[in-house]
């Protein structure tokens, strides 16, 4: 056995190398069948790294909203659209340029960030501490995660709610099939 | 996708592990991972799975699109309906301490009960703006993909 790397650290390097490579492939491919499913690779391979932090609850999230529900959603879209993307004829330089500095600059900030996983990032020395101890006491579920979503921090998730039942009636107003579709079926009839 | 006998079986075999992992992770948000959001996803890829291979038109027979219209309201109709009970027998909006014996067992009952709306709602919703997206789509050959 290596002393000094862990299986978790060689699983992490892996994941952050597919997703890497994943990327690379979605930006070079131009059909967009393979982009749409490129893109759900992506998002199965976010949803390993939550596990690695951990996150069960954000992994299995990722895997069926991003893997699955937006990769259907985007080969609908497609299907209703065009599946090449367009080649233009204007140069690149630009956009790459923006993109690089972008991409530096973020870089450049995460080296002022605490390390990847670290127990000792901000996020874990404020606020959550506090849930820790309360939560036995005050609500009395194991699951701290839901005792904050669903007790402490009521508001915000029916606010959450409200937002997602926002979104699907803008979206049946925009593309209006429901009723539509009944109608088709009468005329068959 | 008839000639897909694969996929068929395939499907029909993951659907119904799907939908119990889904009340799995609904009903035990509070003990272990998940919740409200995770299960009401989970539900959907299982209908959506069922659109996806069987048709749009097999699956709204399944759930008709007036179901899923009124599940999409319900869910946020339990999740404020919980608040505003609080509000009705004296104690703050969303205050759980209104429910049963107050407590642990009142805040238990009104993470389940609130859990239960988010649940209804985003499960609903995902089946919604998928039937919404899928029902426009022309009929693909497998040829043009």
């Amino acid at each position: 056995m290596m002393t000094g790397i862990s299986l978790a650290a060689i699983v992490n390097v892996l994941l952050f190398t597919f997703l890497v490579m994943t990327a690379i492939a979605i930006v070079r491919v131009r059909h967009l069948f393979a982009v749409a499913m490129l893109s759900g690779v992506f998002s199965l391979l976010s949803a390993g790294l939550f596990v690695a932090l951990d996150a069960v609850d954000v992994a299995f999230t990722e895997a069926a909203v991003g893997a699955g529900i937006s990769t259907v959603l985007m080969l609908g879209t497609m299907a209703l659209t065009v599946t090449r993307e367009k080649t233009t004829k204007r140069s690149p330089v630009l956009p790459v340029f923006v993109c690089v500095v972008t991409g530096a600059a973020l870089v450049y900030s995460t080296l002022d960030m605490p390390a990847f996983g670290t127990a000792q990032a901000p996020i874990h020395e404020h606020v959550a501490p506090d849930y820790i101890a309360r939560t036995p006491d005050d609500i009395g579920v194991p699951n701290i995660v839901t005792g904050i979503l669903a007790s402490y921090r009521g508001y915000d998730t029916l606010g959450e709610t409200t937002v997602i039942f926002t979104a699907a009636v803008a979206v049946i107003l925009l593309l209006g099939s429901f009723s539509r579709k009944k109608q088709k079926r009468t005329d068959k009839e | 996708m008839d000639h897909h006998s694969i996929l068929r079986v395939v499907s029909k075999l993951l659907i119904p592990p799907i939908i119990v992992y889904a009340l799995y992770v609904q009903w035990h948000g509070d003990f272990g991972p998940g919740g409200g959001f995770q299960a009401g996803v989970i539900f959907a890829v299982a209908f959506i799975l069922y659109g996806l291979v069987f048709g749009v038109e097999a699956m709204t027979e399944v759930l008709p699109t007036s179901v899923i219209r009124v599940a999409m309201s319900l869910g946020v109709l339990i999740y404020a309906g919980t608040g505003f009970y609080a509000l009705l027998v004296g104690h703050n909006f969303l205050d759980y301490e209104s429910i049963g014996h107050g407590g642990h067992h009142a805040q238990e009952w009104g993470i389940l009960l609130v859990e239960l709306g988010v649940g209804i709602t985003v499960a609903s919703v995902m089946i919604g703006i998928f039937v919404a997206f899928a029902s426009r789509t022309p009929k693909l050959k497998d040829e043009d993909w």
